[in-house]
């Protein structure tokens, strides 16, 4: 289970967030939406631990993350992925290597049978061809360095996964392949998870609750029907707003398809 | 009167934020070196990628390093033996070229060149690897920075300088002999005699003792700054020069300390 309890953190005057919590619990997939810059990246860093709350707890596994040791932290970590907004994969590394990374349990890692096997496997869940393996970073599309990364993330099979904005920037068809992979992951193997998003149609779909980071605070946090329906001002403006976005991306995808 | 009073006001302020500053850095590079030495003991993660930037910083740094100390000996001989002829003994020469090479120049010479070729690729690897979070990621996959990125990075550099530093003592003295036997006739058996007159075995410590702080000053500084970089491209460019300079400063204030305190008259 993973608790944010009344969270606070700023940087210089910039205050980010301003008591915020939430709870993720075990088995179960969040979806963390908000406009961008309203701190929801600095929101996830603080579960795994990336940043410390100026105040308030976040708990992890039963663990207060902000008091953890060096050691303890390392241990908690390799059960939590972590897919970083831009990728974030290690450049002077092939593909094969990052993904190898993920592997965090000792054994494993230094079994070159089993890594190999890994890698490929993850490759193929996050519909990448074998033959990216070879590649480096710099060689890769935006969208498949994304994908990379939730590679990365889930090579180790982690308990928890915190995905930041894993779809924005991929083509349809790739963005459906990853929302059904979080489905999956949830469905077959309980993992539990956050999905920072701020497309509202896709969260929509792979979440069993919403939460709405707005103005430093949760605005709102239930079920998708129950957020749908909400009757507050904000909520409802973020959600038309974007809903009509993605009317019109879906009408501009279908007159491309037409015309072409 | 206004004036002078938003004058001091000011200052006070600068002084007082240059302080806060100077103390930031002050507790954040402590805790870094505090950092890498409870890392020693994880050497199956940093030994092999110490001997991976070992190759490449040392290679790389091998032909620049030689090619300095070299046109150092040839001009330390050349100017010797500007001042000494007619006034003092050929021989005396062999012991000035080889003394101050072992000395003073083997050492900071290299020291300088490696601080701006290694120091600057280090923060820049660094700050580049910070600003697009993939030391964040790192951590993220419950791995230590310090023993990934770090402790590799210093650790070669605390093997490469010495030994460049050697190298760097052995060409100087060569070309210094070559150059003097050119320009003023020096024989060897003089210039041996001469370098052997004044030689202590307590020399060439000297000069590895010192090379081993200023490798340390050269590869911490600049991963310390590297890896405290913020703001996108400029950060990392602020930080790789701001390296520069201070390993090079660093260097040059240890070199007055480290003669102070072993050669230094009681
Ligand atoms: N390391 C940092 N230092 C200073 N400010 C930061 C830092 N990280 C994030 N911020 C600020 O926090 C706010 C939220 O950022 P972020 O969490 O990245 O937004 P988003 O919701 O789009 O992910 C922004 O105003 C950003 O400027
Ligand atoms: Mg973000």
């Amino acid at each position: 289970m993973i608790q944010v309890i009344n969270v606070s953190k700023r940087f210089l005057h910039n205050i980010v967030l301003d008591g915020v919590s939430l709870e993720v619990r075990d088995g179960e997939t969040v979806a963390l939406l908000g406009p961008s810059g309203v701190g929801k990246s600095v929101l996830l860093k603080h579960i795994n631990g990336l940043m410390k709350p100026d105040a308030g707890d976040v708990i992890v596994d039963g663990l207060s993350v902000p008091r953890l040791k060096r050691k303890e932290i390392q241990q908690l970590r390799s059960k939590i992925g972590y897919v970083f907004q831009y990728g974030a994969l290690f450049d002077s590394m092939s593909v094969y290597e990052n993904i190898r990374l993920g592997i965090t349990d000792e054994t494993c890692a230094n079994d070159d049978g089993y890594c190999n096997d890994r890698v490929k496997e993850c490759l193929r869940l996050v519909n990448l061809a074998p033959d990216v393996a070879e590649k480096y970073p710099a060689e890769l599309s935006g969208g498949m360095k994304k994908r990379v990364g939730i590679a990365r993330a889930i090579a180790g099979a982690p308990k928890y996964l915190l995905y930041d904005e894993p779809t924005s920037g991929l083509d349809p068809v790739n963005a459906d392949v990853i929302d059904a992979l979080i489905e999956r992951l949830r469905d077959e193997l309980g993992v539990t998870s956050v999905v920072v998003s701020h497309d509202v149609r896709g969260s929509f779909r792979v979440a069993d609750r919403v939460a709405l980071l707005w103005q430093a605070k949760i605005r709102a946090d239930g079920t998708p029907e129950q957020v749908l329906a909400s009757q507050d001002a904000a909520v409802q403006q973020f959600l038309e707003r974007d809903l009509e976005m993605g009317l019109i991306q879906a009408e501009g995808e279908a007159r491309a398809k037409r015309g072409a | 009167m206004a004036r002078r009073a938003t004058i001091t006001l000011d200052l006070r302020r600068l002084v007082g934020r240059w302080s806060l500053r100077a103390a930031d850095h002050t507790g954040r590079f402590t805790f870094l070196v505090l950092d890498m030495l409870r890392g020693v003991a994880e050497w199956r993660i940093y030994l092999p990628r110490t001997f991976e930037q070992a190759q490449q910083v040392g290679y790389g740094s091998l032909f620049i390093v030689l090619l300095v100390a070299g046109f150092a000996g040839a001009v330390t001989s050349l100017q010797t033996g500007y001042q000494f002829t007619g006034t003092l003994p050929l021989y005396y020469a062999g012991a000035v070229i080889s003394e101050s090479m072992i000395l003073e120049l083997g050492p900071v010479l290299t020291a300088l060149i490696l601080a701006g070729r290694i120091g600057a690729r280090y923060a820049a690897e660094l700050g580049s690897m910070r600003v697009t979070e993939q030391i964040d990621a790192l951590e993220s996959l419950g791995r230590s920075p310090i023993t990934h990125l770090l402790m590799p990075r210093v650790f070669a550099g605390i093997l490469v300088i010495p030994a460049l530093t050697m190298f760097a003592n052995a060409t100087g003295i060569v070309v210094g002999f070559f150059t003097a036997k050119g320009s003023l006739g020096l024989t060897y058996a003089d210039f041996e005699y001469g370098a052997r007159y004044f030689f202590r075995p307590l020399d060439l410590w000297y000069s590895l003792v010192k090379s081993y702080c200023f490798a340390a000053a050269a590869t911490v500084i600049p991963c310390y700054l590297g890896f405290n970089a913020q703001q996108g491209a400029e950060g990392v460019g602020r930080a790789t020069t701001t390296a520069v300079v201070s390993a090079s400063v660093s260097i040059l204030l240890l070199d007055v300390v480290i003669t102070q305190l072993l050669l230094g008259v009681k």
